[in-house]
């Protein structure tokens, strides 16, 4: 074999392994579109995008999306309340105020936060944090969005604190220093100056902690609750895509009915959702990078 | 559902077979025999069949007694096609499913087993719902309910003004079946908006830790769970089978005083297989030992007297069938 030919070759494997990648997403996709083309030939999408209720395996049969929608985004919603703010703490602390050897020493703790197994953050809200939510509001079902949410959010506080750190550290040095020198404290630059400088690469790692919390499916599927309900409550048990998913594919449903079909329109809801916050987030990351160079 | 039966029926077998102590009433000088008794049919039954049949190999080492979990429906097709010996069943044959037997010369007995007492409960702290009528549940559990009846206050107007949660048996089951023609009074019809779940650990969790939560599943799990559960006294209000609300229990169910929550279990006989002496025994072997096998995996015996009845009944059966 020539030396040309063999560097051919890897070339060739190398790009393979880049298409794969592709390949697979493109196959999912597929999957995703047919079978929800399919399910859209019965159901008309206008009932999916606005009817309230979602019964698809009972005797009453509706389709609306909503509910699961508004359980997937309640829950969401709580993790980023959570994630955002105390993920933007830790990257700001750990910037302006830590030193290097602690920053050095907590960072790679922190990322111990994404490495726990979800189902186990799944088990931790049903067991510990509902219970102990309970004691203080005595109205709250043992299946909530609350705890779900809540520890959905500590589980995202790495994407949050490590994509803002990164945010934090790229401004410029110059803008910090100006900032001190006309006589601002450490808190006012951090909050006036160094926030709003920073303000796209966090809003983008807000996007992507959100994109993922989007997805989560043990974590709420254990603790969330597994009834579609249209609801802003967070105290009571919802239903997300996800859960609905894992339902139906576990369960005893005939393939090839529009019942299990279901779960393929749910999935590309969910689909969209994260490619249009991904994409979003893509977008902000770029006009971020353009600004100090 | 299946899943918890799975783990009953091992739970039972375990106790069965590494006891060892039950009291199996067939008599140890019945000759040794060989051969093999397929069973197949509803999960629901499948615990207490298992347990029968984990029994009968102390007794019969040589006969094996295979025990399969297709569902009553699916278990019916087998044995009408005559695949099977002995269909476990939660429910009576269809006659569609008779004619199917018929059709292949097979035609069958129905023997009583065991009874199944579906359990209605709410939190322990609900201290509110002692008990609740049938029509009350039918208007908690009717389609028409559905995104309507939300509150207690709906149901029974002493009953405080705060939403209620609904957990109950997945659609699959044979229990939403059972618990939808008792209660809604047409099979397979109940609003969607509850927690639904095959799996009756979920459920239990889900009432256990709700103050707002009603919930149904077999008396078995109730038993293993009553420390976290209270139960709540039915009334069907019909004053001919007990008066007022009743609570389930070994005693109720076996009076029939609990209803209509309820159901009998059922095996079926191939009137094919009875030719063959291990089909025989094992049925025998099985009225003689359902009483304390079933009530071992959670279920609720019959009487002595109506165990009779059905030996009785399937010894007529045998002498009509066999040449």
């Amino acid at each position: 074999m020539t030396k040309r030919t063999r560097e051919k070759s890897i070339e060739l494997v190398l790009a393979f392994c880049a298409l794969l990648t592709i390949l697979t997403t493109a196959g999912i996709l597929y999957v995703l579109v047919f079978e929800a083309f399919n399910f859209f030939q019965e159901v008309s999408i206008v009932d999916f995008l606005t009817d309230t209720q979602w019964t698809p395996l009972f005797s009453e049969k509706h389709f609306g999306i909503l509910p699961l929608l508004s359980g997937t985004l309640l829950t969401s919603f709580i993790a980023i309340l959570v994630a955002l703010p105390t993920g933007l703490t830790i990257a700001l602390f750990l910037n302006e105020y830590a030193t290097v050897r602690f920053k050095n020493i907590i960072k790679p703790i922190l990322e111990i936060l994404a490495s726990v197994p979800t189902v186990v953050y799944g088990f931790f809200a049903l067991t510990v944090v509902t219970p102990f939510l309970q004691q203080f509001i005595p109205g709250m079902s043992g299946f909530n969005s609350l705890s779900a949410g809540f520890v959905m959010g500590i589980m995202i506080i790495p994407y949050v604190s490590s994509l803002s750190d990164d945010a934090i550290a790229a401004v410029p040095r110059y803008i910090r220093e100006g900032s001190l020198a006309l006589g601002a404290n450490r808190f006012q630059t951090s909050i006036r100056v160094i926030l709003p400088s920073a303000s796209s690469g966090i809003i983008v790692s807000a996007i992507l902690a959100i994109s993922r919390a989007i997805g989560e499916t043990m974590i709420v599927a254990i603790a969330a609750g597994q009834q579609p309900r249209l609801t802003l409550n967070p105290l009571v048990p919802v239903e997300t895509i996800t859960t609905y998913i894992v339902k139906v594919s576990l369960g005893d449903v005939a393939h090839d009915s529009l019942e299990y079909r279901t779960i393929f329109a749910a999935g590309i809801t969910l689909f969209i959702f994260t490619f249009l916050l991904n994409n979003l987030s893509y977008w902000l990351n770029k006009k971020f990078e353009k600004k100090y160079v | 559902m299946k899943l918890t039966l799975i783990v009953i029926a091992a739970a039972g077998l375990f106790l069965t077979s590494c006891g060892g102590k039950t009291e199996t009433n067939s008599s140890t000088d019945t000759p040794q025999m060989e051969g093999e008794v397929k069973i197949d049919g509803s999960s629901t039954v499948y615990p207490i069949s298992e347990a029968v049949a984990e029994e009968f190999r102390n007794e019969q080492p040589k006969v094996r007694v295979t025990v399969g979990l297709s569902g009553t429906g699916g278990g019916f097709k087998k044995f009408s096609r005559g695949e099977t010996d002995i269909n476990n069943a939660s429910r009576s044959i269809k006659s569609e499913e008779e004619k199917a037997c018929k059709a292949n010369n097979i035609s069958s007995l129905e023997i009583e087993i065991a009874f199944d007492g579906l359990s209605v409960v709410v939190h322990p702290d609900n201290n509110f719902v002692n008990d609740i009528t049938v029509a009350e549940l039918k208007m908690m559990w009717s389609p028409e309910a559905q995104n309507k009846i939300k509150r207690w206050n709906q149901i029974r107007k002493e009953w405080p003004n705060e939403e209620f949660h609904l957990y109950g048996a997945g659609t699959e089951s044979g229990t939403y079946d059972y618990f939808t023609e008792a209660v809604v009074g047409e099979s397979h019809k109940s609003r969607g908006d509850y927690t639904a779940s095959e799996d009756d650990n979920v459920l239990v969790q889900g009432v256990s830790t709700d103050k707002n939560a009603l919930g149904f599943f077999g008396f078995a799990y109730y038993e293993a769970n009553m420390d976290k559960l209270k139960l709540v006294a039915i009334d069907d209000q019909d004053d001919s089978n007990g008066k007022g609300p009743i609570l389930p229990s070994v005693e109720t169910v076996k009076n029939k005083t609990y209803a209509p929550l309820s159901r009998p279990l059922f095996i079926y006989v191939n009137s094919v297989a009875i030719q063959r002496p291990e089909v025989t025994e094992f049925v025998k072997f099985y009225i003689n030992n359902a009483g304390t096998l079933s009530r071992e995996v959670g279920f609720i015996p019959m009487t002595e007297e109506e165990y009779a009845i059905q030996m009785k009944q399937f010894e007529e059966f045998m002498s009509s069938h066999t040449k």
